[in-house]
């Protein structure tokens, strides 16, 4: 297994669109957390942007106080599908390039190997998670420091709440993307359903249910985005008007919590079973 | 001698059609063994039901005493099947490395394998860059990784030019002869009848011949133009049994006899024009085995 695990881990850190999909989150997130709130901050009260916010308010979001909920609100939604991305190229990758074969051919059995590349994808979103982590921290210290801002960071209980709250979410939808690839032996279908499913289709539908359809409530309760948005409103102190589109509040903590693992678990098995059954031709 | 593979009754269905039916199949320690069929014989879909990608319909198959797949049968078997593939974006060497990696592999063994194959100096150079060519030779030294005592080669020299196969028939046979246990996939006959021990022939998922190269083509025949023939038949009746094809006389008789008989001719006052050594070349066994094949279907 660890040898399995360091081919994959090799595979991983030697591939462009992995350092691309990270690049692409960790700038989101700088965008979104720090520069257009800051260029919000900086024109002052009357600017549009800040819909009438006090500046003091603008400014106490981007403080160190606040760092979890810069890393990880955007996880549900945008940081979200990109690690769909992540885990429907990485999986699906192997069919299309036919390397699956290659793989399989060598000593370790089928479980292990996939073992195998979910440990590496898990690890690969825990130092993406560190990464935009660290970002983040070191633009709130330079704002405070130059805005004379606080220096208070939160809890370390409240950091390792909030990253493993992020690390979570994000490997819900990394491995939603790994089993879309199995499933479809590509790589671009995976995608392109993943993505329109978590950029479009659960706020659509959560739209649609509470406004048409309220008894159907139970249902988009029970959606994935749905769970990752709630989880991550529990572990950072985000509220509804400054979280970012399509993230929403919808059941307790501990309820998110155990969907997400329910889905990890899900996802895993039928990509477990999918791969030791199906003849790879 | 135990088998390395034994195949018996081997089925493949694929909805309703069947790609492989009813082949058995048997390779020995130590040779090389050619699997021989025209394209869609369903040569692909045996080797990759011997090393474990697909599970057959029905029929027993047993490689290197255990199930194909398992662990301990993977560890043993080098093979590569169909088109080499590997990662485009990482070199040859990490491409190596990683296969290492899985199989608990020591490092040094992918130089030696680089070597073998005559990659070494183009090992760092992306995989996407590679010619065909050396994408096959890529695709061996992979195979050769765990120093495997059976080798699955499923058409090695695929786009390869005319040195490349020279080369890879002088490897293949190198590995044939080092003890290895070598089952190699080709349609090129004449590639085949130089390096291989035996051969099996498939065609439309069925076996139709599997002989040892040699029994498979038949004797060798002394091929005599003499004059007059009726007393060269009569001479060459106490060497063997005299055939006359056109205007020759064929005996079936060791090469080395010719000169013997040649004398014998030659001394009884008998003209001898031509005297040449003939064999059916498996090309010929192959076309007649298949196309009969189809006609018996049809």
């Amino acid at each position: 297994m660890l040898g399995s695990y360091r081919a994959e881990m090799l595979k991983l850190r030697k591939r462009s669109a992995v350092w691309v999909l990270f690049g692409a989150g960790l700038v989101l997130s700088l965008i979104f957390g720090y520069l257009l709130p800051y260029l919000a901050y900086t024109t002052g009260d009357d600017s549009p942007s800040t819909e009438g916010v006090p500046r003091a308010e603008v400014l106490r979001g981007m403080l160190p106080e606040r760092v979890i909920d810069n890393t990880i609100g955007g996880y549900p939604i945008f940081a979200g599908a990109l690690a769909l991305v992540l885990g429907a190229i990485v999986i699906g990758g192997e069919y299309t390039w036919g390397t699956l074969k290659t793989v399989l051919t060598q000593r370790p059995r089928r479980g292990t190997i996939l073992g195998a590349q979910f440990l590496a994808l898990g690890t690969v979103i825990a130092f993406w998670v560190l990464g935009i982590f660290v970002a983040c921290a070191l633009c709130s210290v330079g704002i405070a420091a130059a805005e004379s801002g606080s220096m208070t960071w939160p809890s370390i209980g409240a950091l390792l709440q909030g990253l493993a709250g992020g690390w979570l979410v994000l490997m819900t939808w990394c491995l939603a993307g790994a089993v879309l690839a199995v499933a479809f032996r590509n790589v671009a279908l995976p995608i392109g359903l993943g993505v329109v499913w978590i950029l479009g289709i659960e706020t659509l539908l959560a739209g649609v249910v509470s406004s048409l359809l309220p008894g159907l409530k139970w249902l988009t309760n029970t959606l994935p985005g749905t769970n990752a948005g709630s989880l991550v409103f529990s572990v950072t102190t985000m509220t509804p008007s400054d979280a970012p589109p399509g993230v929403r509040d919808a059941v307790g903590g501990p309820r998110a919590l155990l969907t997400l693992f329910a889905y990890c678990a899900l996802f895993t098995a039928l990509s477990l079973w999918t791969t030791r059954n199906r003849d790879i031709t | 001698m135990d088998a390395l593979v034994e195949v018996s009754g081997l089925t493949k269905r694929y909805g309703d059609t069947l790609a492989v039916d009813g082949v058995d199949l048997t390779v020995l320690p130590g040779e090389v063994y050619g699997f021989l069929g025209p394209n869609g014989a369903g040569k692909t879909t045996t080797l990759r039901i011997l090393t474990g990608l697909i599970a057959p319909t029905s029929g027993d198959v047993r490689v290197l005493g255990g199930k194909p797949g398992q662990a301990e049968v993977l560890g043993r078997t080098g093979s590569m099947i169909e088109s080499p593939a590997f990662y485009p974006y990482l070199s040859g060497l990490d491409n190596l490395r990683l296969l290492a990696e899985y199989a608990g592999v020591a490092r040094r063994r992918i130089d030696e394998v680089l070597e073998l194959v005559d990659l070494a100096d183009r090992a760092k150079d992306r995989f996407s860059t590679y010619s065909l060519g050396m994408k096959q030779r890529l695709g061996v030294a992979a195979a050769l990784l765990k120093d495997p005592e059976l080798v699955i080669l499923d058409e090695p020299t695929n786009g390869l030019d005319p040195a490349g196969m020279r080369d890879m028939r002088r490897l293949i046979r190198e590995l044939g002869t080092g003890g290895r246990t070598v089952l190699l996939s080709s349609h090129l006959l004449g590639e085949v009848q130089q390096i291989c021990d035996r051969v099996g022939i498939i065609n439309s998922g069925r076996m139709v011949a599997e002989h040892n190269v040699n029994e498979l083509r038949g004797e060798q025949e002394l091929v005599v133009r003499a004059d007059p023939k009726d007393q060269a038949q009569a001479i060459l009746s106490r060497f063997g049994t005299v055939h006359q094809y056109d205007d020759t006389l064929r005996v079936a008789v060791d090469s080395s006899r010719a000169a013997e008989v040649n004398s014998v001719l030659v001394g009884a006052g008998i003209a001898v024009s031509e005297l040449h050594m003939t064999e059916r070349a498996l090309e010929d066994i192959f076309f007649e085995l298949t196309t009969e094949e189809k006609a018996d279907v049809g």
